[in-house]
């Protein structure tokens, strides 16, 4: 091997061996426990037979009463789909033209529509819910999906942007002037040099975005409707009745669903990443 | 072997392109209250390699910014072959720029950062495709087609840039510091690539830079700039040998500049032989210059330090027109090729440098320490008398 990758010929970092029985070791040990054993007891009782937290034996039970059983859980999860979707692809275009409008163009009040618009990020979430409830009540628009959609395009856009930013940071401006010189006008700049340029950021605040809109429970729960409940906000509601051995299936089913996705785009990313 | 590369690829493409003439008229460029270009004028030959040369911050990247369309001037003309192009967009005037950073496509291969033009213009895809080769094999990355930018050394990446700018055959061809990211080794390549290819395809070269030696080894005129203005315009030779002003002696090269005051003034053969003060040397010295001086009239005077002979003894006072001073030797450094050593003249104590060339054993003479003590002298001929002092 002579310490170098045999595909790209360049020097491979060497990890040292790490086998003594350390505190270092301890640590990792205790926080990999710690992290992961909640996990592992879910999946586990998610396969028992009966409903309370003693073994019986092993059992697909609650995995077809969570696919045939659960229609208000499949609503929820779909209102989950349709939300994460939309506000995630509004917050992406939305955020990346600002990140080039900030970055490459110069107008009165730039500073300051930079720092507000990292405010949704730093903000707890509780107060942007609340603001957020107060402002819909107080233009009278009807909470659903539509005010879920907003608040999630809010929460969602300094990511895109933060993302966005950071690629363009490194986006070096004479190549827009080398893609003017050479004969292209605005638009074919924009298409053909800057959005491919800057993709991969895009994409992994796109990513980002779907995986913070999935999750979000707080600022939902204010501007949520009735019949616009997400599945986060739907699992609440369905402890509050009592721990059904329901959730465990579901949780193995979400673990496993964003495993899958994880892998694939962890192999999608690198593939831009490389290419770029 | 680079010869002939480019003369096939030239020879494929069957014709010598055709330079433009460009003339900048009296261009004047402010940046709020810093004045980037102060009424500048300058006149560039068809097919002419010109380089404009001077300090960071001088207005010569902004001039070159003004001629590709990039920034427009305040006041003043910019003139394709006696046509205005002020009004163009860059990609409508017929020149192409190589930038200092590269600026190429980061997510496109070398082919298709070189066929991106050609694309543009939706030319057809088998011509699209035999021009690329052709400047692919020009500028001799054929076995790098493929790969994207970030796989590329800084020089290979330089002449993807290069390649780029040309491929659209522009009667200009605008290099903004291409070279300066580069180690020394590869920039001295790339120059006479640089040159060679100039030649072949007999556009013009606008080149700009901060590096003198750059600017003199490839240029057929230079124009040397400062504070937003033109100081001088000529051949490397004209611009080394008489700087007109005090900012080009010292920025040209090294060199030993000192005020004077001119003394007296003579008629010698086609020359005028003149004796110049110089309080920094303690004492009158000759000097020649094509024109007459008047007498009292305060000037720079200048030796260049490779002109000056260094010796331990004293040299053979039967020429006319020799000015020696004896001094000691303060640091001598040694640099293969040449010694620098800088001699302190006694009484006076001024330093002045003198550069010795090395050549043959036998011709070397005795080797010169430190703390020697020497002559130094110079001819009235390879002194010179700097018209212009600076403010």
């Amino acid at each position: 091997m002579n310490g170098r990758n045999p595909e790209n010929g360049r020097k491979q970092v060497m990890f040292h061996d790490h086998r003594t029985f350390s505190f270092s070791n301890i640590v990792m040990v205790l926080v990999v426990v710690f992290l992961f054993l909640p996990l592992f007891v879910v999946v586990l009782y998610s396969f028992n037979s009966s409903k309370g937290m003693t073994w019986d034996h092993a059992s697909l039970v609650w995995y077809e009463k969570l696919i045939f059983d659960s229609p208000s859980l499949w609503m929820a999860f779909k209102n989950s789909l349709i939300i994460a979707l939309t506000s995630s692809a509004t917050a992406t275009v939305l955020g990346t033209l600002a990140a080039i409008g900030i970055k490459w163009y110069r107008f009165p009040g730039k500073s300051y529509i930079t720092t507000v618009s990292y405010l949704p990020m730093v903000l707890p979430e509780v107060i942007i819910g609340i603001s957020m409830l107060i402002f819909f009540s107080a233009v009278k628009i009807q909470l659903g999906m539509f005010t879920i959609f907003v608040a999630h395009t809010t929460f969602n856009l300094p990511f895109v942007f933060l993302l966005v930013s950071a690629r363009l940071d490194e986006f070096d401006y004479s190549t827009i002037e080398a893609a003017r010189d050479l004969g292209a006008n605005e638009r074919q700049t924009l298409l053909r040099v800057i959005i491919p340029s800057i993709m991969p950021g895009v994409l992994s605040g796109f990513l980002m975005s779907i995986t913070m809109s999935l999750e979000d429970f707080v600022i939902t729960f204010f501007v949520s409707g009735p019949g616009s409940g997400t599945l986060p906000l739907y699992v609440y509601s369905m402890i509050r009745y009592g721990v059904s051995p329901v959730i465990n299936a579901l949780s193995f089913v979400m673990i496993l669903g964003t495993m899958l996705i994880a892998w694939v785009f962890r192999r999608f990313l690198k593939t831009i990443a490389a290419n770029s | 072997m680079l010869r002939n590369r480019i003369a096939q690829a030239m020879g494929g493409m069957g014709k010598r392109l055709k330079g433009v003439e460009v003339t900048a008229g009296h261009v004047t460029r402010s940046y709020g209250d810093f004045k980037a270009l102060d009424d500048v004028s300058v006149r560039i030959e068809k097919g002419e390699f010109f380089s404009l040369l001077g300090p960071s911050g001088c207005g010569k990247t902004t001039l070159l910014r003004i001629i590709a369309g990039f920034d427009s001037p305040d006041s003043g003309t910019v003139l394709f072959d006696g046509k205005d192009v002020l009004p163009f967009p860059p990609e409508k005037r017929q020149s192409n720029t190589v930038f200092q950073t590269y600026a190429l496509f980061p997510h496109l291969t070398v082919y298709e950062n070189i066929a991106f033009p050609l694309r543009l213009k939706h030319v057809d895809k088998q011509e699209i495709d035999r021009k690329v080769r052709e400047y692919v094999h020009l500028v001799q990355l054929d076995e790098h087609i493929d790969k994207k930018p970030n796989m590329l050394s800084g020089g290979q990446k330089q002449r993807v840039a290069i390649a780029r700018a040309l491929i659209n055959e522009p009667s200009v061809l605008l290099l903004d510091e291409p070279l300066s990211a580069l180690d020394a080794k590869l920039r001295q390549n790339l120059l006479i690539e640089l040159d060679e290819l100039h030649d072949k395809v007999g556009i013009t070269f606008i080149y700009v830079t901060h590096d003198q030696s750059e600017a003199l080894s490839v240029s057929d005129r230079i124009a040397v700039m400062n504070h937003g203005k033109v100081l001088q315009i000529g051949t490397p030779y004209e611009i080394y040998e008489a700087p007109a002003t005090e900012f080009v002696a010292k920025f040209i090269g090294e060199t030993n500049l000192y005020p004077c005051t001119v003394t007296s003034c003579e008629r010698y053969n086609d020359e005028y032989m003149m004796t110049i003060d110089v309080p920094s040397l303690g004492r009158a010295i000759y000097v020649t210059d094509e024109e007459p001086m008047e007498i009292g009239r305060g000037l720079n005077f200048t030796v260049r330090p490779e002109k000056i002979t260094i010796t331990i003894e004293p040299p053979s006072k039967q020429k006319a027109g020799i000015n020696t001073f004896h001094g000691i030797v303060e640091e001598p450094v040694y640099s293969g090729f040449q010694s620098k050593f800088y001699v302190q003249l006694d009484d006076v104590g001024t330093v002045v440098k003198v550069f010795k060339q090395h050549t043959n054993f036998m011709d070397d003479g005795p080797e010169i320490e430190w703390k020697d003590l020497v002559y130094v002298s110079w001819s009235a001929d390879d002194g010179y008398l700097v018209k212009v002092i600076d403010e």
